[in-house]
C-alpha cells in the first residue's frame, strides 16, 4: 500500500494551506517563548548566574 | 486487512478547519490590542523606576497577549450574538472559519501563558492584575453584565482601563496614585465612547437582545448620560496636573482636549440624528490617544529637565 492511501482524510488544498499557516505560527510562537525565557534568565541573573555554588 | 471497504473520506464530508493563523490573530481583537499596548506602555514609561528594556518589552507583550486572550474568550462566548449583528458577523467564529471550541482553548492557553510570563519576567502583583483583568472582562463583563444591564459598559469599562495600571505595576511592583488616575481616565471615557457607537448602531444591539442604554432607556437619556460623562472625562483628564505629576503645559492641553470632548458631547445632546454621535465617537478615540501621548511626552520632558 502506498503511503498516501493510508490517510483517512484527503485534505483540500485550502485546508493544507491553512494547516501550514497554523503550523508556522505555532513554531514561531514556541521559538519566541524559548528566546523570551532564555534572555529573561540572563537579564534577571546577569553574570551572577555563573557565580554560585552547586 | 481493512475492516472497512473505503479508507478514504473526502475532506468536504468531515469537519476539518480551514482556519489560518490570521483567523486566530483576528480572535485577539488586534485593534483593541493596539490601544492596550499603547496605554500599558505609557503606564510603564511614566513609572518612577524603569525596568530593563527587555523586561519592559516582554511585559507589554504579555499584557497585550492577555488582553488578546480575553478577546478570544469574549468571541467564544458571544458567537451567538455576534452572528446577529452586522458589525460582528464577519468575526472568525460566526463566519465559520474557527470552531468555538478551538477559540475557547486558544483563549485559555494564551491567558495562562500571558499571566505566567508576566509573573516570571516582571512581578506577581502585575500578573495577578492581568489575571483579574481577563477574569473581569470575560466573566463579569461578557458573561454577566453585557446581556443583563444597560450599565454593562460602565462597569465593564474597568477591564479596558486596567492596562496602564498593570504597566505601572510591572515596572514598580506597587500600585501608585498616578496609575490609578490613568485608570480613571479610561474608565470614565469608556461609557460616552461606546454609547456614541450605540447611538448610530442601535438597531443592531436591539436585534441581538443586548440591553445597550439607547434601546433600553431611550436616546434622550443616553444623550444626557454621554454629556454627563464627558464632563467627568474632562475633569479626569486634568488630574495628572492637579496631582502634580504632570506640568502646567500638560494641564492646559488636557483642559483644551477635555473642552473639545464636552463640545462634541453637547453636539450629541442638542441633536436628534446620529451624525454628532459619529463625530463624538471619532473624537473620543483621538482624545484618549492624545491624552496618553501627552502624559508620556510630559513625563519624558519633566525627567530630562529634572
Amino acid at each position: 500500500m502506498k503511503p498516501a492511501e493510508q490517510d483517512y482524510v484527503d485534505l483540500t488544498d485550502a485546508q493544507k494551506k491553512a494547516r501550514r499557516s497554523r503550523s508556522v505560527a505555532l513554531g514561531l510562537a514556541l521559538a519566541a517563548l524559548v528566546v523570551i525565557f532564555y534572555v529573561t534568565t540572563l537579564v534577571k541573573f546577569g553574570p551572577a548566574i555563573l557565580d554560585r555554588s552547586f | 486487512m481493512a475492516l472497512v471497504d473505503t479508507r478514504h473520506i473526502d475532506a468536504s464530508d468531515v469537519s476539518v478547519i480551514e482556519a489560518t493563523a490570521g483567523d486566530f490573530v483576528a480572535l485577539l481583537k488586534p485593534r483593541v490590542m493596539s490601544l492596550v499596548v499603547f496605554t500599558a506602555f505609557v503606564g510603564l514609561a511614566i513609572a518612577p523606576v524603569w525596568p530593563n528594556p527587555f523586561i519592559a518589552v516582554i511585559s507589554i507583550l504579555a499584557i497585550a497577549v492577555g488582553a488578546g486572550a480575553s478577546g478570544a474568550l469574549n468571541m467564544w462566548y458571544d458567537a451567538d450574538i455576534d452572528r446577529v449583528m452586522a458589525r460582528t458577523a464577519g468575526r472568525p467564529i460566526p463566519a465559520g472559519r474557527v470552531r468555538a471550541a478551538d477559540a475557547l482553548t486558544f483563549g485559555m492557553v494564551l491567558s495562562v501563558f500571558s499571566v505566567i510570563t508576566l509573573g516570571l519576567v516582571a512581578n506577581w502583583l502585575a500578573a495577578a492584575m492581568l489575571a483579574f483583568t481577563i477574569f473581569f472582562y470575560v466573566v463579569v463583563y461578557t458573561m454577566w453584565l453585557k446581556r443583563s444591564t444597560p450599565q454593562n459598559i460602565v462597569i465593564g469599562g474597568a477591564a479596558g482601563a486596567f492596562p496602564p495600571m498593570i504597566g505601572w505595576t510591572a515596572a514598580t511592583g506597587t500600585i501608585g496614585l498616578e496609575s490609578v488616575i490613568l485608570f480613571l481616565i479610561i474608565f470614565l471615557w469608556t461609557p460616552p465612547h461606546f454609547w456614541a457607537l450605540a447611538l448610530f448602531s442601535q438597531t443592531d444591539y436591539g436585534k441581538a437582545g443586548i440591553p445597550m442604554l439607547p434601546n433600553v432607556a431611550g436616546e434622550a437619556t443616553t444623550r444626557r448620560q454621554i454629556f454627563g460623562y464627558a464632563l467627568l472625562v474632562a475633569i479626569a483628564g486634568v488630574l495628572p496636573w492637579a496631582f502634580g505629576f504632570a506640568s502646567i503645559v500638560y494641564g492646559a492641553a488636557a483642559l483644551a482636549l477635555g473642552l473639545g470632548f464636552v463640545w462634541y458631547a453637547y453636539g450629541v445632546l442638542a441633536s436628534t440624528d446620529s451624525r454628532p454621535a459619529k463625530a463624538l465617537f471619532g473624537y473620543s478615540l483621538l482624545y484618549l490617544f492624545a491624552i496618553f501621548a501627552l502624559v508620556l511626552a510630559d513625563s519624558i520632558v519633566l525627567r530630562s529637565f529634572a
